[in-house]
């Protein structure tokens, strides 16, 4: 699994990479969730992502529900367009927030 | 859902498929009920994205050839290629993999009544993969709210209206976020507004996600409505393919009366209904040995 987890002004940034599929949802869901978990805000890179399936996108959504539950902030930087189409159908553009890039995702003090 | 730029580049799919390459290559199928052939050097490709329609009378042998597009009936002759795969040749390891890339939904593919809603869209998922419980919940209703079902999750398949099944089926087909998605006559038994939601419903799932479709239907305006390319096949052999334009176009008189079909249907069902009575089987080349259902 290519992710690195990084501390950007204490909040956590997960930077992913590659394809995001069956194979993978559940170590990315183990990884967001134990983020999530320790009470930070968390950012999440998409921007190497190359494609990402419904289970990955479930892991997100799973991650974004338990970060209100904890009042932290769970946000998506750099959402390729194919990904956002996909997100559009399912009208999760109007549930995540998403950043265009890391810089404005700090800038908005996300 | 999926989500890439070509569906192609994918790391599951075989090598040999480059974005440019037909998904779909079928060569020469011949195929057989008994002694009675009901394929005949059958021909077809469908590129990467694209929705072929497959049209044709009753008995034309529509849903023959989609079940041997999806590897459930095995040709006598010809080859079946899916993602660069020769399924007529694959061995099980290579179709459980291409299974997962192949969404199907059949007339006889409905949704089980023990099991509610979501516990239906997810039965693929349980097969096929191993996640979390909740994030093949979120996966269903996601597929659920894709498919306009949101909030159907706890109903059972009894207390969902015709449209509402036909849905249903589409969320638990798309499940697994296939490349290809097989459909036999979508629209079948659905009043017109709700099957062109339907139509409105396979044309979106194209845009979003990508996929490669085959559509069985006899329903003309909802072919001329969603086709890219539409394939014509009368007795087991292909009359046309062509596009929307192409096919409108054509002086093939056989065309011409599948265009006018309503005259023709009803002598088709007609003579259906006398064989269903007699419990007759017809003479081959048979174009009219079916239930109007079952078409
Ligand atoms: N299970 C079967 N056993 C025997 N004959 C069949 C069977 N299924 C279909 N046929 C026959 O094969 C021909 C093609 O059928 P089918 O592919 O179902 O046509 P369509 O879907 O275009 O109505 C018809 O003559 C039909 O009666
Ligand atoms: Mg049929």
């Amino acid at each position: 699994m290519t992710e690195v987890i990084r501390d950007e002004e204490g909040r956590f940034v997960v930077e992913l990479e590659g394809e995001i599929d069956l194979e993978r949802a559940p170590a990315l869901r183990k990884t967001l969730l134990d983020c999530v978990r320790r009470g930070r805000d968390v950012l999440v890179d998409l921007s190497r992502v190359t494609y990402i399936d419904s289970s990955g996108i479930a892991s997100l959504v799973e991650a974004l529900q338990d970060a209100g539950k904890s009042e932290t902030r769970f946000g998506l930087i750099a959402i390729s367009p194919e990904v956002m189409r996909v997100f559009e159908l399912a009208r999760l553009d109007k549930v995540f927030t998403i950043h265009p890039d890391l810089g404005s995702a700090l800038e908005a003090g996300a | 859902m999926t989500a890439q730029a070509s569906q192609l580049t994918s790391a599951q799919e075989p090598a040999a498929v480059s974005p440019a390459a037909p998904v779909i290559r079928v060569e020469g199928l011949q195929a057989f009920y008994g002694a009675q052939q009901v394929l005949f050097d059958v021909d077809l490709t469908v590129m990467p994205g694209e929705i072929m329609v497959v049209m044709g009378g009753s008995g034309s042998g529509k849903s023959t050839l989609l079940r041997h597009l999806v590897g459930l009936s095995r040709p006598a002759a010809g080859r079946v290629e899916l993602l660069g795969l020769d399924i007529t040749r694959a061995r099980s390891m290579e179709m459980l993999a291409l299974r997962r890339k192949i969404g199907v939904a059949f007339q006889g593919g409905a949704l089980f009544s023990s099991m509610n809603v979501l516990d239906n869209i997810m039965l693929p998922l349980r097969e096929h993969a191993r996640l979390d419980r909740k994030t093949m919940e979120i996966m269903a209703r996601l597929k659920l709210e894709v498919v306009n079902l949101a909030g159907a999750d706890a109903l059972m398949p009894s207390e969902l209206s015709g449209g509402m099944l036909k849905r249903a089926a589409v969320a638990r087909a798309i499940i697994m976020d296939p490349t290809l998605l097989f459909f036999d006559e979508p629209s079948a038994g659905l009043d017109p507004t709700v099957s062109s939601a339907l139509d409105d419903l396979i044309l979106k799932l194209r845009e979003a996600m990508n996929m490669t479709m085959v559509v069985v239907t006899h329903e003309l305006e909802s072919a001329f409505k969603i086709a890219d390319r539409i394939t014509i096949l009368d007795q087991g052999r292909i009359l046309l393919v062509d596009d929307v334009a192409g096919v409108r176009r054509s002086d093939n008189p056989r065309i011409q009366n599948l265009l006018n079909r309503r005259s023709e249907e009803t002598e088709v069902d007609a003579q259906a209904y006398l064989q269903r009575l007699t419990g007759e089987t017809p003479t081959p080349p048979a174009a009219t040995n079916e239930t109007p259902e079952a078409s």
